[in-house]
């Protein structure tokens, strides 16, 4: 029961921000309501038991790129008069892409509704989670990470593209050396 | 056990629902919090003026000055509030609201003594991460809202500092993690039989050093920097929230020091005099099993490691000259950053290699000596390149060629 008003309350706030991003036009304050909505993301994932992802999630949404995002708003626009038209030349380009997201999400999730196995009515409360699974789950998800049988090719492979993306900012920010003959 | 599982025992409360609890156990630490902010700021103006051969407040409140943070608070709580023409106010606002509530909340995880903690996380310290990293969109509010310019250059340094800060921060926090197997706050506590401060000297300096510069404490005040840019991202505050900034910051402080005895003294463990007891062949002092009195004692011993602490941040901030902001990033980037990972690296495989049956003390033992050998190394390396760079000016001066582009091409050839 708390569950679900949690829930509800979480998804409020994520759609109802992230709808703000989209139609406010003072860009900075569409950056700040990007962040709300990252925040509600991380708050489902908490009422999901995902500790672990609902941090990474803080971490890296709101800690690394709403910050970057935030920083080429304050260097590209003029101060205090960031008001930009919510629509540009991209306008049906984002159109088709959100379209072809929602017919994805519909079918995968149509695939697999109703999702949770007693998803008799709305308000049935959620199975709890088997306490020895939650203690050692950070552990076997670095464990996973690193097992050739799971996720190590995506891992590393996510690694060195972090990698490429590090030494080309580098590159990037070299100061240009003068010929000196 | 949490505290709210604690409370629960004691006869004292009667059965309450576990929202209510949830509830109580939070305004129950934030109280404490604030009140203990109290305490904070009259320490910090009495130690820092004793150390500048000054008296300091000595005049509310009887010989001691003791009652001055109240007329303090008074006088700004009695202060009016001025809002800068042109703000913007959902950020103006929210800032100093927002700042506060981060650095309350990061305590959840921090365990006063034992049973003592908000909860018991397993993933506490990637909690603390996650929240220090958000907390430094509120800097980016105030600059930003305020519209001014010395406010959003404060901004500005304060994300390059605490952005490029929280690396060897994180990274400093790992080995700990590496050593003690897992990233809850209890665990690590419960774990330290030889603290690890005299097991990995070289990171908790890494982590102390980050942590003076995630607090914007001396050397690394760039963010506020009286002299350059009046007082940062909060210049354009006053009265109570003014207050809330330096609350926050005061704070913080505080719980990078609780932090650190945490991580590296063994919080409110006695690690130290449970080694003499049993090196005489006596049962260790095990004080989460004495009840309330292990309680108790494990606050007190947790309160004092952290003032501790808390007072050679005083000590620092009271001695030290400020940092240029070239200086500051580059001892990030070019010599904690590196040292950080070689020092993971090198723990890891150490971790490894030791065989399973060594004593406590022998692994200690090795680890301090891996530890002395990476500063050893990484001090001589920057004897060389400090060095080079000394030639390289002096050539310059004797030679008079000009551009300090020329003479780096005649050095690399």
């Amino acid at each position: 029961m708390v569950e679900q008003i949690l829930f509800v309350l979480l998804a409020i706030i994520t759609l109802g921000s992230a709808l703000f991003v989209v139609t406010d036009r003072n860009l900075f304050h569409a950056a700040l309501a990007l962040m709300v909505s990252f925040a509600g993301v991380a708050g489902i994932y908490i009422t999901l038991d995902a500790g672990f992802l609902a941090m990474a999630q803080l971490l890296v949404y709101i800690g690394a790129i709403s910050i970057l995002i935030i920083f080429a708003i304050m260097m590209t626009r003029r101060l205090m008069q960031a008001v930009e038209m919510p629509f540009n030349s991209q306008r049906w380009l984002g159109l088709f892409g959100a379209v072809i997201t929602f017919v994805v999400l519909a079918v995968v999730i149509g695939r697999y509704w109703p999702i949770a196995p007693s998803a008799d009515t709305f308000l049935a409360s959620i199975p709890a989670v088997d306490p020895e699974v939650m203690s050692g789950s950070v552990a076997r998800l670095g464990v996973s990470f690193v097992n050739p049988d799971a996720y190590v090719i995506p891992f590393e492979v996510a690694s060195v593209l972090l990698l490429a993306a590090l030494v080309g900012a580098i590159v990037v920010a070299w100061p240009k050396v003068e010929d000196k003959s | 056990m949490n505290l709210y599982n604690y409370a629960s025992q004691t006869p004292v409360l009667p059965a309450i629902p576990p929202l209510m609890r949830d509830i109580i156990g939070v305004v129950v630490i934030s109280t404490f919090l604030l009140l203990i902010a109290i305490v904070l700021i009259w320490l910090m103006r009495k130690v820092i003026a004793r150390m500048q051969k000054r008296i300091g407040p000595n005049r509310v409140g009887g010989r001691y000055g003791l009652l001055q943070p109240v007329a303090d608070v008074m006088k700004l709580l009695t202060k009016e509030q001025i809002t800068p023409a042109g703000a913007d106010r959902w950020a103006y606002e929210l800032a100093p609201i927002l700042i506060v509530v981060a650095s309350l909340i990061v305590w959840a995880v921090m365990p006063f003594a034992p049973g003592l903690i908000g909860v018991d996380l397993n993933i506490g310290l990637f909690y603390i991460m996650a929240v220090s990293s958000v907390s430094v969109v509120t800097f980016l509010l105030a600059g930003w809202g305020s519209n001014n310019k010395y406010a959003l250059l404060g901004a500005f340094r304060a994300v390059a500092q605490l952005v490029s800060y929280e690396v060897p921060f994180i990274l400093a926090m790992l080995v700990p993690i590496l050593l003690a197997r897992s990233m809850s706050t209890v665990s690590i506590i419960e774990d330290q039989t030889v603290p690890y401060l005299f097991v990995v000297p070289l990171a908790a300096l890494i982590f102390f050093i980050s942590a003076l510069a995630e607090t914007g404490t001396t050397p690394f005040d760039l963010l506020e920097a009286e002299s350059e840019i009046i007082a940062g991202f909060h210049i354009e505050y006053s009265g109570m929230k003014f207050a809330m900034f330096f609350l926050a910051e005061f704070l913080g402080a505080l719980f990078m020091s609780a932090l650190f005895s945490t991580l590296f003294l063994g919080g409110w463990n006695i690690p130290i005099i449970n080694l003499i007891i049993s090196l005489f062949g006596g049962q260790p002092i095990d004080l989460a099993a004495m009840g309330i009195a292990g309680t108790i004692i494990g606050l007190f011993v947790f309160l004092a490691k952290t003032f501790l602490i808390y007072f050679v941040f005083l000590w620092i901030r009271a001695t030290w000259p400020r940092v240029r902001v070239d200086q500051i990033l580059s001892l990030n980037w070019k010599v904690l950053v590196p040292i950080s990972l070689v020092l993971i690296l090198v723990v890891a495989i150490l971790d490894k290699m030791i065989p399973e049956g060594t004593t406590e003390l022998v692994r200690a033992g090795l680890f301090l000596a891996s530890n002395v050998l990476i500063i050893f190394v990484a001090l001589e390396i920057m004897r060389r390149s400090a060095r080079r760079q000394r030639m390289e000016v002096a050539g310059m001066e004797t030679v008079d060629s000009g551009t300090h582009e020329i003479t780096e091409a005649a050095a690399a050839d």
